[in-house]
């Protein structure tokens, strides 16, 4: 069981690196013993319904799926429109004004013109649904999972509510901006990075590391996904790095495992020159991962890994998932 | 198909009635292809066309658009173009083999070697810097006191350096301002641009008819209206907005927000009339749309979504660039074939030399064939989908491409015809 404190969880990373995959499973880990987790979507696009196999989210808690642990996952996927209605509505009562705006092309502004005003919307409502409390003055979600934007802009959209307080010196706005970058400076936030082992996936979450920790943003776990396992042993491995497997020395097995290169020996040849080829490619990517591992762990944080799945992500593939960071401890 | 989720659908003119499928730009070659395989793209042909002047990388994030972009610029300039690329937001390592450590927003000569040099051509490259691009907006057109002013303005500090949105907007910009430069003085006959890593691969194309928005919208002339005297668009439900605004933003931060857009009005018409003259050169037959995409079902998608969009826009797509294709080594063994080959060598208990190695390297393929048959299907699918986008496919290589001479192997990858199917 991760952090308890956490219950605001982040999750970037380089696009490609499976930021949805792990926000998903994230869900289903922390929904354990009865909690109830929200899963946020804030990019339009609809990864959570896809990669669960569900009707395109709403501006609506929806449950989704039920927890690993027994718990269950809503999930809603945060369009900024509904979003500043509902927040004119909430701590304004502006109910028919709000429709007015709307007529004036107010709303039309806010939400899709005037740069960074959809991530102040999109943040407020995380924030919201984080402070919710029920009847009984408890937390209406046990953990809110936000699938964030990728790393190139997460720094900006995690910052913007500390540029509108600096726009806003006094007043409701200056106070809404305050209270949720006090949150998302507090213990309450983690901000996960996932990454692949490859260059530019690690380079950008060292770099994404480091931006947030000049914000004083609470950095969480960096998750490698996609970790491939190898099928070579540790002898093969090294005769392939030193060039030291040669084709000539796969023959007998090659023959023992019946490829005889239909009938012509050249064929079987040029069968064992290909597979060293694949091998040592294969060994090469190999260091490159360990190189890369070396430098994840020089962005300080706790490191959890998930294996590739092979034949691409369903539900089941997800509890996997869930159990593995479970596992490791992250959720 | 919509895709369900973009948020600015609702923003998107909608598909012309009898408006053909997209289609590729003639120029990129015969379209050869038979059955459902997508015909070759001839990224040679495209790039020696002296007629393509602006090539367009898009794609959805983490597909290598950057890079690609780069390759095809230095790949042009080996072939005697004069190319300026732009890149929005390079890795570090390439950034650096490319000399853009520089930030001054202006293009460098990049040292690329002899090969450029001997085909006539040249390869400048920069890095867009979106606050310096604003800047320089506001600067060369409005007075210098009014200038002051807004770069003085908390607004204008945030909106330029602080959101998202506004490298759409300077990403045009700056492409607006190199085309200019080129037609003018001849530095440049071709600019390839990277498309900023925004929330939709589509936001970049929906930036100039944003700006018309902001600046037409009933609200910002709501704004203005006390600026520019009497209101005379007082009708029914102004007060209850003002009123509203005022409860929202507090009386200062109204007034505040007045300020700015009245100071930023004049400058950005002019700014306006640019994004669309750049929206229009894109629609020209000298730009081609390289649509940049992995063999995975997310990217291809986007994909999709792109050349689908494109085509609705009447922008000229020249195609597809299907990059870390799984190349064929070994095409004499197929996966079914190495995986009962593990099986005999299990069944034979004969002491043969070699065998855990013989036995891993035939796991080993098999799952890089498998991988490779998954990124085929897939290409053919998208293909079946968008008969008529030229496809080349781009080999993974073994390690990642962070220089001069990676960018130049891709270049070639890129440049053999034959690997619309690589390997």
């Amino acid at each position: 069981m991760g952090d308890p404190a956490v219950r605001l969880h982040v999750v970037t990373g380089k696009g490609g690196t499976g930021k949805t995959t792990v926000a998903t499973a994230l869900a289903l880990g922390l929904a354990s013993g009865g909690r109830r987790v929200l899963l946020c979507e804030a990019e339009g696009r609809q990864g959570i319904a896809r990669i669960l196999d569900v009707a395109p989210l709403p501006y609506e808690e929806r449950a989704v799926a039920l927890g690993a642990g027994g718990g269950e996952v809503l999930a809603i996927a945060i369009d900024p429109e509904p979003a500043l209605l509902e927040y004119l509505d909430m701590y304004y009562r502006l109910g028919r004004a709000g429709r007015v705006l709307d007529r004036f092309g107010v709303v039309d502004f806010v939400t899709t013109i005037a740069p960074g005003l959809r991530d102040v919307l999109l943040t407020g409502k995380v924030y919201e649904a984080h402070q919710r409390r029920d009847k009984q003055g408890r937390h209406s979600f046990d953990a809110v999972v936000l699938d964030a934007p990728p790393t190139g802009r997460i720094t900006r959209f995690l910052n913007v509510n500390h540029e509108v307080a600096g726009l806003a010196k006094v007043g409701p706005i200056r106070n809404q901006a305050d209270a949720i970058m006090g949150v998302l400076h507090s213990r309450a936030t983690a901000v996960h990075l996932v990454t692949l082992l490859e260059d530019m996936p690690v380079q950008e979450t060292l770099d994404a590391a480091e931006q947030l920790a000049a914000i004083s943003l609470p950095l969480g776990t960096v998750v490698v996904n996609q970790v491939r396992t190898t099928p070579l042993d540790d002898d093969t491995r090294q005769a392939l790095a030193g060039a030291r497997l040669r084709a000539g020395d796969l023959a007998a097995t090659m023959r023992a495992a019946g490829l005889r290169g239909r009938g012509t020996a050249s064929a079987a040849t040029e069968i064992a020159a290909g597979l060293v080829v694949e091998g040592a490619q294969h060994v090469q990517r190999l260091a490159l991962e360990e190189r890369l591992r070396a430098d994840v762990a020089q962005a300080g944080r706790p490191v959890v890994t998930l294996d590739e799945i092979e034949g691409g992500i369903d539900l089941g593939a997800l509890y996997e998932l869930a159990d593995r960071l479970r596992q490791q401890g992250l959720a | 198909m919509t895709p369900a989720g973009h948020g600015s659908d609702r923003r998107r003119r909608p598909a012309r009635s009898g408006h053909p499928p997209p289609h590729s730009s003639p120029r990129v070659g015969p379209l050869a292809g038979s059955g459902r395989e997508a015909p070759p793209l001839d990224v040679d042909a495209l790039l020696d066309d002296r007629s393509t002047q602006i090539v367009v990388c898009c794609g959805s994030g983490g597909v290598g658009k950057t890079t690609t972009a780069a390759a095809l610029a230095l790949r042009a300039a080996e072939r005697g173009r004069s190319v300026v690329v732009l890149t929005i937001d390079p890795a570090r390592r390439l950034a650096q083999s490319l000399g853009l450590d520089a930030l001054d927003n202006t293009p460098h000569t990049v040292d690329t070697g002899p090969a450029v040099k001997a085909a006539g051509g040249r390869l400048d490259a920069m890095m867009l810097d979106m606050k310096r691009t604003f800047d320089e907006v506001v600067v060369a057109h409005s007075s210098p006191d009014k200038a002051r002013q807004i770069l003085a303005n908390p607004f204008y500090v945030a909106l330029s350096s602080s959101f998202a949105g506004t490298q759409e907007y300077m990403a045009m910009e700056k492409l607006g301002q190199l085309h200019a430069r080129g037609q003018r003085d001849g530095s440049w006959d071709l600019i390839v641009v990277d498309t900023p890593p925004s929330r939709s691969a589509l936001d970049f194309l929906d930036a100039p008819e944003h700006l018309s928005s902001l600046l037409d919208g009933r609200f910002v002339k709501l704004l203005l209206a006390p600026a520019r005297g009497p209101a005379r668009l007082l009708s029914v439900g102004l007060n209850v907005v003002t009123g509203a605004l005022t409860k929202v933003l507090g009386g200062q931060l109204l007034r505040d927000v007045q300020t700015f857009v009245a100071a930023l009005d004049t400058v950005f018409g002019g700014f306006r009339q640019r994004a669309e003259r750049t929206y229009a050169l894109l629609q020209a037959s000298q730009t081609a749309f390289v649509v940049v995409a992995t063999p995975e079902p997310d990217a291809l998608r986007e994909a999709a979504y792109f050349v689908e969009r494109l085509g609705q826009d009447t922008m000229p797509v020249a195609g597809l660039v299907l990059n870390r294709m799984v190349a064929d080594l070994v095409p004499l063994l197929s996966a079914d074939r190495a995986r009962q080959a593990v099986d005999t060598l299990a069944d034979n208990t004969d002491d043969v030399p070699g065998r855990a190695a013989t036995r891993g390297l035939l796991v080993l393929h098999a799952a890089r064939a498998d991988a490779r048959s998954r990124h085929l299907r897939l290409q053919d699918r998208f293909a079946a989908a968008h008969p008529g986008v030229a496809t080349v496919g781009v080999p993974a290589l073994a390690g990642d491409v962070h220089d001069v001479a990676g960018l130049r192997t891709i270049g070639e990858l890129l440049g053999d015809v034959s690997a619309g199917r690589p390997g």
